[in-house]
């Protein structure tokens, strides 16, 4: 029973993860808690929902398709929403505008599909695999396996790639990095389509492990995700994966041994906790701010 | 007074007037905290929340007289306004969205399992007492208190710390206690105006508070002017009648405000009056006089 | 009597040693020049000295009392004020209320006193807006008191820096790089502003600053800093001939 909640939790927690590192990578950069990436995560969800519904394609297919459809939308989002505003507006201003961007989707996308949840489509056929007296559904080793290769890529590219090296320079000092001759924009928009990626891999996995999608499901997972960045230490990737594994498997064990009825308010009470107590996270520096 | 106003409005026109009125108590306590001290809070709901169900449990449940009640509503707001703040306000501005925004939520999911509040189905038969008049004596002593804060040594300070905290903690100012006492005093009129729009609607359900009322009232201050008192009242006009107008608006209401604040954070950062005084109208106008006097 | 000491001051950030033991005394009513190459820490200093950092080691003391780990509010209180070398002022607010909030940290009303208009609060704000107003006068802005901070040219915001600092009523201010940016009209007035600033308030002064001229006619003391350490400290006469001075900063220029 523990050991399949903790599966459970770890699975949630993996797709928290997945968007948690969104948020670290771009406030990493720019300094900005991009609201609208819950949003992104929901459309790569419909993105791989229409893929498998109007052809047929396996989830393979639907995540690549939805990958790449959300770097777009999220190079774009942050060149019409966020660019202008860079190194003029105040923060203030950015985070606003981030607010008005993620109500902007969301509702779009209940203009267009209405507000109820809909259901994905058989993609792949239900197997439960069992580890000693442990029960995982195909699913959830699909999600667990697919996360994990995600970001073991995802630190390959940081550490070992140009582009990575310029995004890590990016977020120890941008205007720096600016005056060395790296061109800051694109690696803001390479952060951008990469964070939307993973997202995007996030959405879809998710609606097929709950066979649902609809539109506000990224304003509450998105809010979540950020507590998981917050309590791993915000700008820290690997933080941003511990985070939401020890998120996800809280919330789990919170609903399976306490009360459901809360179960929202617990990534809350986790994230004021975390900022009151340690503010850094758990895997963040104590940054001096320079006067 | 209200029968006497009531004969010569028509009665819808009379209730959106209420609806502005709280909507302008709402919307200036989170321009104190927002607009002129600059601390982003994204769960102004959550406070109004607190103040409607606890005066409302305090009428329903206990009698205590109106009054009482919206003053305590309001008086559970501040505390937990304090509460919140005083822990979180020394974080850099951006985690205070998010612990608001959690704080909102927290409150949300307590009321929907708080069991004298009526749970999920919502809360019912409170009395409506909210008067035109009351709410439009309240937003006057509102507007006129806020004023003269602003025009204060506390109001300059809070202004402050908006525009440059370093500097304003150079200047002697304790940015903490000041960013404490500006959500303090937010939170204390979102629990008016939650107290007065309770007992106006005489039913409230935990959906009334959610994130959207929050990104509503945030809008009235942003549309209107960051920091100002006359751009936030014309904010709060402003979205209450439009919805309630424009059929087309209505439908669209969110598609709306999402790309509205897009839009006013590039062109208009500081909102529709947020930088707009008497002082640079007249030299405008006095500019064209000399103008036209030389041509 | 000394008005503020350092002993041993040393800072770090990360690896790097941006001030290395450095020791300082400032004496009253002097103004005393810090110079030094770019990077040197002379920022740094002044950052420590208003307790935005809190050093890694040494002391500091103003007045007798120590300043290690007193918040930066407090000490503004203290009576040290500063302008900065990037400029900072409350942009959207006016060239008058730049000033007036300047006073925040000796004045006393509370937030009710003055919602509600009490006669203390009233007459406090009378005082602040007089003082504001002669301050206004003697850095020549008072004309422009009703624009927005961030209307003013280069050289206005910076003596608008420097009459907010003033209306903190300092015994102590720090001036970093006030000249930076002006032109040689602009850095006449100012010299001559600083000047009236310490006869009429009687307070000291340390004054960091890139241009030589300025510093050279002055200051009664310079120091001179190099990668953090204090390399030479003397009178004008004595800083222009210092072997190591000329070597590791004045350099070919001088
Ligand atoms: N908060 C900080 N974090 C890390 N390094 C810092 C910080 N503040 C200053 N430094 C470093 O400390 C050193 C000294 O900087 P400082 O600003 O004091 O120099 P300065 O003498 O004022 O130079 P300038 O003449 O250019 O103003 C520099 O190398 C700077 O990069
Ligand atoms: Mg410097």
């Amino acid at each position: 029973m523990f050991f399949e909640q903790l599966i459970n939790g770890l699975t949630l927690g993996s797709t928290y993860a997945l968007i948690a590192l969104g948020y670290t990578m771009v406030y990493g950069i720019v300094q900005l808690i991009n609201f609208a990436h819950g949003e992104i995560y929901m459309f790569g969800a419909f993105a791989g929902l229409f893929l498998v519904a109007a052809f047929g394609v396996n989830i393979f297919w639907a995540l690549l398709g939805a990958m790449a459809f959300c770097m777009l939308l999220g190079v774009v989002v942050e060149r019409i929403a966020y660019r202008p505003l860079r190194g003029k507006s105040s923060r203030l201003s950015a985070l606003i505008s981030a607010i008005g961007v993620s109500i902007f989707l969301s509702t779009l996308m209940a203009l267009l599909r209405g507000t109820n949840t809909t259901r994905y489509p058989q993609v792949m056929s239900d197997k439960t695999f069992h580890l000693g007296s442990v029960e995982v559904s195909s699913m959830q080793v699909i999600i667990l396996l697919v996360s994990a290769l995600l970001m073991v890529g995802l630190q390959l590219m940081i550490q070992k790639t140009r582009i990575g090296k310029a995004m890590r320079a990016c977020s120890q000092d941008i205007d720096a990095s600016a005056l060395m001759g790296i061109n800051v924009n694109r690696v803001i928009s390479f952060t951008f389509a990469i964070g939307s990626a993973l997202a995007a891999a996030g959405g879809v996995m998710v609606g097929i492990y709950y066979n649902a999608v609809w539109p506000y499901m990224g304003t509450m997972a998105g809010l979540k995700a950020f507590s998981a960045a917050v309590l791993g230490g915000i700008g820290s990737v690997p933080g941003a994966m511990v985070g939401g594994l020890t998120l996800g498997v809280m919330e789990i064990m919170g609903v399976a041994y306490l009360s459901s009825s809360y179960k929202d308010a617990i990534a809350f009470a986790i994230l004021i906790l975390v900022l009151i107590v340690r503010p850094q996270g758990l895997m963040g520096q104590k940054i001096s701010k320079k006067v | 007074m209200d029968a006497i106003i009531s004969q010569y409005i028509d009665a819808y026109y009379f209730r959106i007037l209420i609806l502005i009125g709280i909507n302008i108590i709402l919307a200036l306590g989170l321009n104190l905290t927002t607009g002129v001290t600059g601390q982003l809070s994204m769960g102004h709901a959550g406070f109004m929340s607190l103040g409607a169900y606890t005066s409302a449990i305090l009428t329903v449940h206990f009698a205590v007289p109106f009054f009482a009640a919206l003053l305590a509503g309001a008086l559970v707001a501040a505390l937990f306004g304090f509460l919140l703040g005083l822990p979180t306000l020394r974080l850099e501005g951006d985690y205070l969205a998010m612990v608001t925004i959690g704080f909102a939520e927290i409150v949300r999911v307590f009321f929907l399992n708080f069991e004298p509040g009526g749970k999920a189905v919502g809360f019912s038969g409170i009395p409506q007492v909210t008067t035109f008049t009351l709410v439009w004596i309240l937003v006057i002593i509102v507007i006129y208190l806020n004023y003269k804060l602003l025009n204060s040594r506390t109001g300059r300070a809070m202004y402050a710390i908006r525009e440059n905290e370093i500097a304003a903690e150079a200047s002697g100012v304790n940015t903490t206690q000041l960013k404490v006492l500006a959500f303090t005093l937010g939170a204390f009129l979102g629990g008016l105006g939650g107290g007065l729009f309770a007992h106006y609607m005489f039913f409230i359900e935990p959906g009334n508070f959610g994130f959207m009322k929050s990104i509503e009232l945030l809008n009235m201050v942003v549309l209107g002017g960051m920091g100002s008192i006359p751009g936030t009242i014309l904010g709060s006009i402003i979205l209450t009648i439009a919805p309630e107008m424009l059929r087309i608006v209505q439908d669209y209401r969110l598609l709306f405000y999402g790309a509205l604040l897009v839009i006013l954070m590039i062109f208009r950062p500081n909102g529709l009056l947020g930088d707009v005084r008497f002082y640079d109208i007249k030299k405008r106008f006095s500019r064209k006089e000399v103008k036209s006097c030389q041509s | 009597m000394s008005v503020l000491t350092l002993e041993c001051i040393s800072q770090e950030f990360g690896g790097l040693r941006a001030l290395d033991s450095v020791y300082l005394s400032i004496e009253e009513k002097e103004i005393f020049g810090i110079i030094g190459p770019n990077g040197a820490g002379k920022t740094t200093l002044f950052n420590i000295i208003t307790g935005i950092y809190v050093p890694t080691e040494g002391s500091l003391i103003f007045n007798g009392q120590r300043l290690n780990n007193v918040p930066a509010y407090e000490i503004a209180q203290m009576g040290i004020a500063r302008t900065f070398q990037n400029i900072r002022l409350f942009n959207k607010l006016s060239v008058l209320d730049n000033v007036r909030t300047g006073s925040y940290g000796v004045s006393h009303s509370g937030f009710m006193a003055g919602m509600l208009g009490l006669p203390s609060s009233r007459r406090e704000e009378k005082k602040i807006l007089s003082n504001a107003l002669q301050l206004l006068e003697l850095v020549d802005l008072a004309d422009k008191r009703y624009e927005y901070a961030d209307n003013l040219s280069y050289g206005e915001q910076r003596r608008l820096e420097i009459a907010r600092a003033l209306a903190l009523e300092p015994k102590l201010l720090l001036l970093d790089e006030p000249a930076a940016g002006m032109n040689s009209t602009e850095k006449e007035e100012l010299m001559r502003l600083i000047r009236i600033i310490r006869e009429q308030r009687q307070l000291s002064i340390i004054l960091v600053e890139h241009d030589m001229n300025v510093v050279m006619n002055i200051c009664e003391r310079i120091a001179v800093l190099d990668y953090g350490r204090k390399i030479a400290q003397g009178t004008p006469e004595e800083i222009k001939n210092d072997d190591a001075v000329i070597q590791s900063y004045l350099g070919a220029g001088a």
